[in-house]
């Protein structure tokens, strides 16, 4: 296995001939976990295309424009998008060295991505006591499952960004520690990214 | 700025500025206010408002994808494209091809 990377990091350099910048397994993980997300893509193309399929049959239940609440959604696509552009400085810091600076965007990445869960265990909560679960109606069921599986990744991500918080707290800003926060950076982009065709297809679409 | 993308010559290109990523979120603030404008106070026909909200998003994402992961045209970014290329066609494919048939079979079964 080790083999391996070292030949693919080899080759990689000597199709560049002179490289002015050094690929190291750092690069090669980064990159291999950019292809992990593109099938994550297609993960949630799939739950997309369920969703798409199920949302007209709400089985006497309520459809979207009964229970979507736009200003509640604009809320937690704020708070996404604030998390977004946090993590960013919290790479520009990174890159610049500045390990309490790193440790401060990260912290207030995580508080805005708490923030954004918490904005929607309460809007799933309120849902279900209203007696609108996901076993109500298969519009009901593709939406839970859409919006629910965004959920746990967001969720995954604060998990990954506490660690991350604790191991640059611990070590330092560490080239093992820029390589996993780069693939985390990576992942939260790309979950703001979900998160624009999730208020578009199911809030915006199912409001109008 | 000039000096900066010059002293990493093979790094600025891929994490970007504080002016980059303020770029893309006023960019993003933009196109996230007016969809959710138009929807939650219809001024237009409902199929203008629908084309405009899809429009919109396929340029947010567009956005994210350059002002917040990077993905240009430089060398370092190509095999990124790439992939991010392959996915896309495998999700219109995924995603276009599904709906077309379910809500074919859809019309032809249960419509009467």
């Amino acid at each position: 296995m080790s083999n391996l990377v070292t030949n693919v990091g080899h080759a990689h350099g000597l199709d560049h001939g002179h490289d002015d910048h050094h690929h190291d397994s750092g690069e090669i993980t980064v990159f291999g976990f950019w292809l992990y997300l593109m099938t994550d893509c297609i993960l949630f193309a799939s739950i997309f295309a369920v969703y798409a399929v199920l949302v007209n049959n709400v089985a006497g239940g309520p459809s979207g424009h009964d229970i979507f609440e736009l200003p509640y959604v604009l809320g937690e696509t704020a708070l996404l998008l604030f998390s977004s552009i946090t993590y960013g400085f919290a790479m520009l810091a990174l890159f610049k060295g500045k390990k309490n600076q790193v440790l401060g965007w990260l912290g207030m990445t995580f508080l805005f991505g708490a923030g954004f869960i918490g904005m929607e265990i309460n809007e799933f909560h309120v849902l279900i006591a209203e007696g609108f679960g996901p076993s109500r109606s298969g519009f009901l069921s593709g939406f839970f499952t859409l919006v629910g599986t965004h959920g746990l990744h967001v969720t995954s991500g604060l998990i990954w960004m506490a660690i991350m918080m604790y191991q640059v707290q611990k070590n330092g800003l560490t080239a093992t520690n820029k390589t996993r926060l780069s693939c985390l950076s990576l992942f939260w982009h790309f979950l703001d990214v979900v998160w624009i065709c999730v208020f578009t297809v199911v809030y915006l679409m199912g409001t109008m | 700025m000039a000096n900066a993308a010059h002293s990493h010559a093979g790094h600025d290109a891929g994490h970007g500025s504080v002016k980059s990523y303020a770029i893309g979120f006023i960019l993003s603030v933009i196109l996230t206010v007016i969809p959710f404008g138009l929807v939650m106070y219809p001024s237009l026909p409902k199929d203008v408002t629908l084309w405009i909200v899809l429009a919109f998003a396929v340029i947010q994402v567009l956005v994210h994808l350059v002002y917040f992961l990077h993905l240009d045209r430089s060398a370092a970014q190509r095999n990124n494209v790439i992939a991010f290329v392959f996915a896309a066609l495998v999700i219109v494919l995924l995603v276009g091809l599904s709906l077309w048939i379910m809500f074919s079979i859809h019309s032809n079964m249960m419509a009467h």
